[in-house]
């Protein structure tokens, strides 16, 4: 039982946090959110020099096989600082579908998603659907030369607006929320037949809803199996969720730690604020949130080696709590700020709705509580 | 970072479970579930068989009779217990003061005391709050006077938790009632081992809302200590239960584990329980109620691992043991109402008349959740734990 890091892990913590703190201060934040792009090719590219992009690609197709811990260390950077990088997306998500796919292409994009040169999202929801992964209604109907035609709606595709290329689950038998019959499609974002329509969340994330209408994709697009695939999926996001709780960490701890320098600054009745009893104990609950959401979160990490049953139990716990003692945070962190908290010109309100976004992503703590529940009766 | 234990701890862990599996006393399970203290004759035999295994001091040293494990190997100890339905050790002598005496007792002193806390033959109680020094207790007023080669020992205690039972009292008391004027209120107050046979010494039972005598009041008139009775220095007695800081994460982690007991009961009262033939626990309002209390125990847990992992290393935890105490005494109330709450008409069944049978009643459900409630108040209020780490730890 040990929760330290290795030397090269401090260095690669160390490195990203220097790499968050100058290249995103909250000022150069906004003008790139202003600017509304899906994606900063510059500096995309710097974080492919530092290897980031690589950490989760195989050894054999160009990447680091890196351990869940590294990209941990990333998120916490990422979510520490705003930073608006299709990170979890195309270097968590993506690779781990993509690995061991099975095909040319699939190999060729873990390569190109660690060079920096594509972007890959996996349409995980369907408006029907909510929060539940096995529910997928899209149909994928075989054609005569060994291709599939594709047929359905993909809602709120994470960093949808800016990805070069879909990852998509599509129904090959059974009912929309049977968990057999479930394949995965690569579709590029330039396909005939698919609809691209843009969104951008509070977050400022950039973000997409496809409508597939007919799209034809050629035999070598499959991912894995036909029709066996629903395993390779939860997998894929299980490792998305411990990656964005790792992501909320860090902007809860960067939340709470403007909020207590706040509490030490701001003077009114002739005293800062933070000499209330009632702000402290505030503070306190706050504090104690951070280490509950931090703690939980590391288990959850560890848990990615774990057997499934273990392991979908201890992520959904932890996407609960952290759902839970973010949102606490957050919200605190805008009403101990007071009036300045409520506006746009300070980063303090970005991280509420930062936080907002990350407990909804991949399913919120209500959904996951439910899933405990379940876990727990089953046992 | 890694969640593994070492060949070594996986065969410790083995053998404590075994241990836990053959030793725990059947009768004693009901009442460690509902997070409730046992009759001080069993807390003796369960230290004397503990003792008898050369397990009686987890975590002590071992040049001072204890087992000298690592934090690693003590959280296994703890795990296994709470797996076990096992119950904890009583901590007066074990975790307040056997480790003042260790760090600041004189020689005479540490081989008087601490072979009989470790083998369960003495048994301590604390001397500490008064009816005007609770939260604030640097304020207390008992005064210990110096005459010739005694002291003399003049005032009331309150909350003296099991001071009926005990034959040796650990007692804050003022030596120096001027020194109060002059510098900090902390200052001049001496810390004395006092035996309860001493003349002078009157104890008056408070019974507490669960209808159990735990606590007392200790009225103190004219007791005369003998000079051998001062532990270190006079003075500089408030300074030594900050020795008790450092330990705090061990014993925190081993009361913070024992939540997964209460959840256990819990579960299990909402699995028998039934309208019709339907389980309340098939209830998804039931469910969802014991998932968020599932969720919010494994958080703590976690917190707990984390914190053991680094005591293990030599790495300060700054404040968490301070919030380890606070959100378990939180949970430990709502895992306990929310039982009770699952018992209905169950929970009205508290205690039989006359000579009618129990019955079906479970008690001791609405005792620990009634108990329950000190876990906030004691030993540093939550309201004064958050003063505390707002102070130390935010810099408030």
């Amino acid at each position: 039982m040990d929760f330290s890091l290795s030397e090269e892990q401090r260095l690669l913590r160390d490195s990203a946090q220097r790499y968050g703190a100058e290249n995103f201060e909250f000022s150069a934040w906004r003008a790139r959110a202003a600017r509304a792009e899906p994606l900063d090719r510059q500096g995309w590219g710097k974080l492919a020099d530092l290897g980031w992009l690589a950490l989760n690609v195989p050894e054999d197709d160009g990447g680091l096989a890196a351990t869940p811990v590294e990209t941990m260390l990333i998120c916490e950077a990422i979510g520490r600082n705003l930073m608006l990088e299709p990170f979890i997306s195309s270097c968590v998500i993506a690779p781990a579908l993509l690995t061991n796919g099975g095909s040319s292409l699939c190999s060729e994009l873990l390569a190109s998603i660690a060079a920096g040169e594509t972007l890959v999202s996996l349409a995980d929801a369907e408006p029907d659907g909510r929060f539940d992964l096995g529910y997928v209604a899209t149909q994928a109907e075989a054609i005569g030369t060994g291709g599939y035609r594709l047929t359905g709606l993909k809602s709120h595709v994470m960093d949808g607006a800016g990805a070069d290329w879909f990852i998509i689950p599509a129904r090959t038998s059974g009912a929309p929320d049977d968990a057999a019959g479930i394949s995965l499609f690569l579709v590029p974002s330039g396909a005939a037949g698919l609809v691209v329509e843009q969104s951008r969340a509070m977050d400022n994330r950039l973000n997409a809803s496809l409508r597939l209408e007919g799209v034809v994709v050629e035999p070598g697009a499959v991912i894995g199996e036909i029709g066996t695939e629903y395993g390779r999926l939860t997998g894929a996001v299980d490792a998305g969720i411990v990656a964005q709780l790792a992501e909320s960490v860090g902007a809860m701890d960067a939340a709470y730690e403007m909020t207590l320098a706040y509490l030490k600054t701001r003077k009114q009745f002739g005293q800062p604020i933070g000499t209330f009893q009632s702000l402290q104990h505030r503070a306190v609950d706050m504090a104690i949130a951070c280490e509950e959401a931090r703690s939980i979160m590391y288990l959850a990490t560890l848990s990615l080696s774990q057997p499934e049953r273990e392991r979908r139990r201890m992520i959904s716990a932890a996407k609960t709590r952290v759902g839970q003692t973010s949102l606490f945070v957050g919200r605190q962190a805008v009403q101990l700020h007071g009036g300045i908290g409520f506006t746009e010109e300070l980063a303090i309100g970005h991280y509420l709705k930062r936080l907002i976004m990350a407990d909804v992503r991949f399913g919120n703590a209500d959904h996951h509580r439910t899933r405990v529940a379940e876990l727990s009766a089953a046992k | 970072m890694n969640l593994d234990l070492t060949p070594e701890q996986e065969a410790f862990r083995e053998e404590v479970r075994a241990f836990f599996a053959e030793n725990t006393p059947a009768e004693f399970k009901p009442r460690v579930r509902a997070g409730m203290r046992l009759e001080p004759p069993e807390y003796i035999a369960w230290q004397k068989l503990l003792h008898n295994r050369g397990w009686g001091a987890p975590s002590w040293p071992r040049e001072y009779g204890g087992t000298g494990w690592n934090p690693t190997e003590l959280y296994i100890f703890e795990s296994e217990a709470s797996r076990a339905d096992a119950p904890l050790q009583f901590h007066q002598g074990l975790e307040l003061i056997g480790p003042i005496i260790f760090t600041f007792g004189s020689d005479s002193q540490k081989a008087k005391y601490l072979p009989a806390i470790v083998s369960g033959d003495d048994w301590w109680c604390q001397g500490y709050s008064e009816p005007g020094a609770g939260s604030d207790l640097a304020s207390l007023s008992t005064r210990a006077v110096r005459q010739g080669d005694e002291y003399v020992v003049t005032g009331q205690k309150a909350w003296t938790s099991y001071a009926h039972v005990a034959n040796r009292m650990f007692l804050l008391a003022r030596t120096d009632p001027d020194g109060r004027k002059q510098g900090r209120k902390q200052d001049g107050i001496s810390l004395f081992l006092v035996d309860m046979d001493t003349p002078g010494i009157n104890i008056r039972p408070v019974i507490t809302i669960d209808e159990i005598h735990h606590t007392n009041e200790v009225f103190l008139d004219d007791v005369r200590l003998p000079l051998t009775a001062l532990l270190g220095e006079e003075g500089k007695g408030w300074g030594y239960g900050k020795v008790l800081l450092d330990r705090e994460r061990s014993v925190t982690a081993g009361t913070t584990i024992r939540l997964a007991q209460q959840l256990r009961g819990a579960r299990d009262a909402a699995t028998q329980a039934k309208i019709g033939n339907r389980r309340l626990i098939d209830d998804p309002r039931v469910a969802d109620r014991l998932a968020q209390l599932d969720v919010e125990v494994l958080a703590l847990e976690a917190m707990v691992m984390r914190t053991m992992a680094e005591a293990a290393s030599g790495i300060d935890s700054g404040p968490r043991a301070s919030m380890i105490k606070v959100r378990w005494s939180e949970l430990l109330q709502q895992i306990t109402e929310f039982w009770v709450e699952l018992q209905g008409y169950g929970a009205m069944h508290f205690a039989s008349v006359g000579n009618q049978p129990q019955g079906e009643g479970d008690p001791w459900a609405a005792k620990g959740m009634l108990y329950s409630r000190v876990t906030s108040i004691y030993g540093g209020s939550n309201e004064i734990q958050r003063n505390i780490i707002a102070r130390r730890a935010l810099g408030l």
